[in-house]
């Protein structure tokens, strides 16, 4: 029972995570019907810019670790708005293939470029945050965890918020709509589509740091694998729905850490792929379907 | 510089043509008449880094101090590295390139196990030997009589590794938890699971991981449910100090030990040095040997490399060109067969990681030392004799 427990555990911080920068994934498709496959690429960064930023910080203090997270968020967010206009922005217009190879390929750059500035080796990601493991009867929890949890949880509803309440999200969800219509009525698309980018990349960050710190080795090509598995839980949950991304992630480590916990670690990934096909198979829309008034 | 060099490539491709169409005196045999050309293949770069790096320095080390006392029969050596980035599917190109175009009279190469079996068949085929520092796994000289090694085997390392696991830390009931894509790790599992049922011990929880995998705590928690009293992880360090981390993380306070694939001091930076207490490995060779050749090495890589403690593939990778200057010595020659005969009669060759002596399988049999970790320090513990 304990052991259950446990792997429930395990299993739903594994799915925070997934959550986290499905998030990020979700929310560009949902604005700009587009897959930005370097979503996982600047969630490599976000990750080195907090190592980086940390060496500026004492270690171990939470304030330090806080304007660590919020720096590599800001550097993100940057880099996410700079590629939307070199890169994206040209192409609007064009078929949404264009953009998807476009998207690969700003993707291998990223990835290439981090091994050139970087170097290929692993690097060890400092302990930012106080390290503690609370106990309960036989189960563990550790402070790492339970703050992906709870960032996760945060930006959920900040991102419901934004979107939901403001007036630029309200652009946003405009511009989802129509986006002729938006800019008749006087929304700046370039703009909202800039701050789209920018909130996207600047979830990357969060889940690159939040990554690095509870898997501490970190390098260049650190985002393929947890991106793909993002995208994976963004279109379990319904691609472009914020409360599916979190419900897609969390679903998928759980299947994860099941596959390993019942013997199969070595399928782990196979299953993790298969749930997407079965998924496109048999509820093409994804578990939380797509509601209208949940798109972003 | 990857892609730089990828663009150049054909150029160079094409220019050497022209240069051998044009004039067909000048082949490769003139050009390597002045230096003996050594190759060798590394991980350089990328997960395994340390490895190759350690290697490598090791490597060069022993080529300086060879040509700094006139070379090999009055020729000085020349070494060209290539970096196999620790990815499968570099090494076999890498050493035909060796072959082929830098006219290699043998190869050196490499730590890990996988990656000397990919490389291996060419230096068979192509009848230039090669020697591989530190790849444990008995499979790579079975490749054929053109493959060495200097350094021990893995059921020599799996039975010592049982041995430790019930005398020293006195345990019953043992979990493995194995890298399926490593044939190293595969191979020591292995060796150490037939030695310590022998003995008469238990494999309680056998789990496995993929290399490169970053979550392991869903095999961690099937083996802290199955009640063992030590874990056995025959793995790489980048996953084995993400391992002992989140093993920690799940407070199972079982000692945790493995083999060479351990030795790396950025194990002590990825798990953290609190973690590592109570975690144990089997390597090649000890900085604190009192072995005066051993000795004399670390001093000499100490001034090479600004005060760096040689670990123990810096140690094998000095060993393995020492071997080889020896053996193309006793050859009088570079040629492939005969350099392959001189090699295969290494008898009691010294060297920093004791004395070399190849035997039918062209493998070695060299002691063993432990290492443990305390107060965030890597420690010698005791050395295990063949």
């Amino acid at each position: 029972m304990t052991e259950l427990l446990q792997q429930l555990i395990n299993g739903l911080a594994l799915g925070a995570i997934y959550a986290l920068i499905a998030l990020g994934y979700t929310m560009v498709y949902g604005v700009l019907r587009f897959i930005n496959f370097a979503h996982s690429d600047v969630f490599m960064v976000g990750a080195f810019s907090g190592y980086f930023l940390a060496r500026l910080v004492p270690e171990g203090s939470v304030m330090g670790a806080i304007l660590v997270l919020l720096g590599a968020m800001a550097i993100c967010a940057a880099l996410g708005m700079l590629i939307e206009k070199l890169a994206y922005r040209p192409l609007r217009g064009r078929s949404t293939l264009t953009a998807l190879i476009t998207a690969i390929g700003v993707s291998l750059l990223l990835q290439n470029l981090g091994q050139r500035i970087f170097g290929a080796n692993p690097r060890s990601f400092p302990a930012l945050f106080p390290q503690h493991q609370f106990h309960m009867g036989g189960l563990v929890i550790s402070s790492g965890q339970i703050m992906v949890f709870v960032v996760a949880l945060l930006l959920l509803f900040a991102l419901r918020h934004i979107v939901l309440k403001t007036r630029i999200g309200t652009a946003m969800r405009a511009l989802s709509f129509n986006p002729t219509a938006a800019s008749l009525v006087g929304v700046n698309n370039d703009l909202v589509i800039s701050f789209t980018f920018a909130l996207g990349s600047a979830l990357a960050a969060a889940g690159g740091i939040l990554y690095a710190t509870n898997y501490p080795s970190i390098d260049p090509l650190m985002g393929t694998l947890p991106g793909l598995k993002a995208f994976v839980a963004a279109v379990l949950g319904g691609i472009g729905n914020i409360a599916g991304a979190a419900v897609g992630g969390l679903v998928l480590g759980l299947v994860e850490t099941g596959v390993v916990a019942l013997g199969g670690s070595t399928y782990r990934d196979a299953v993790a792929f298969a749930v997407l096909i079965l998924i496109l198979l048999l509820r093409p829309n994804g578990l939380l379907g797509r509601s209208q008034a949940e798109k972003v | 510089m990857n892609t730089a060099s990828v663009r150049v490539l054909p150029l160079l491709v094409a220019a050497i043509a022209l240069l051998a169409g044009c004039s067909k005196s000048g082949g490769g045999a003139e050009a390597s008449a002045d230096a003996i050309v050594v190759g060798e293949f590394a991980s350089l770069t990328g997960k395994e880094a340390t490895f190759g790096q350690s290697s490598h320095k090791g490597t060069e080390l022993a080529i300086e101090e060879l040509n700094k006392a006139g070379g090999v029969l009055g020729r000085q050596l020349r070494l060209v590295s290539e970096d196999n980035r620790s990815t499968p599917g570099e090494s076999a190109t890498i050493a035909k390139k060796l072959i082929t175009r830098d006219k290699v009279v043998a190869i050196l190469g490499e730590v890990a196990s996988g990656r000397s079996l990919e490389a291996a068949p060419i230096a068979q085929a192509s009848q230039i030997p090669m020697i591989s520092p530190s790849s444990t796994n008995p499979k790579v000289t079975e490749t054929g009589d053109y493959i060495f090694r200097v350094c021990f085997i893995d059921p020599f390392q799996g039975g010592l590794l049982a041995a430790f696991a019930r005398n020293t830390l006195k345990s019953q009931k043992v979990a493995i938890f194995s890298d399926v894509a490593a044939p190293y790790s595969v191979g020591l599992a292995q060796f150490f699971r037939e030695a310590y049922l022998a003995g008469g011990g238990q494999v309680v929880s056998e789990q496995k991981y993929t290399g490169g995998d970053k979550d392991f705590k869903a095999q961690l928690t099937a083996i802290k449910s199955a009640g063992v009293d030590a874990i056995m992880v025959p793995g790489y360090y980048t996953d084995v100090g993400l391992i002992v981390a989140q093993a920690r993380q799940l407070g199972i306070t079982a000692p945790l030990f493995g083999g060479d694939g351990w030795e790396a001091p950025e194990l002590l930076q990825i798990a953290g040095p609190q973690a590592l207490e109570g975690t144990y490995y089997s390597t090649h060779f000890s900085p604190e040997s009192t072995d005066p050749l051993a000795q004399k090495f670390v001093a000499a890589y100490k001034a090479k490399y600004n005060g760096e403690t040689p670990d123990a593939m810096a140690a094998l990778g000095y060993d393995s060109a020492m071997v080889l200057a020896d053996a193309i010595k006793r050859a009088g020659t570079t040629e492939g067969p005969k350099l392959r005969e001189a090699l295969a009669a290494t008898k009691d060759f010294p060297g920093a990681t004791g004395v070399t002596t190849l035997d039918a399988r062209r493998d070695a049999s060299k002691p063993a030392v432990i290492i443990t970790v305390k107060d965030g320090k890597f420690h010698y513990l005791e050395t295990i004799a063949p």
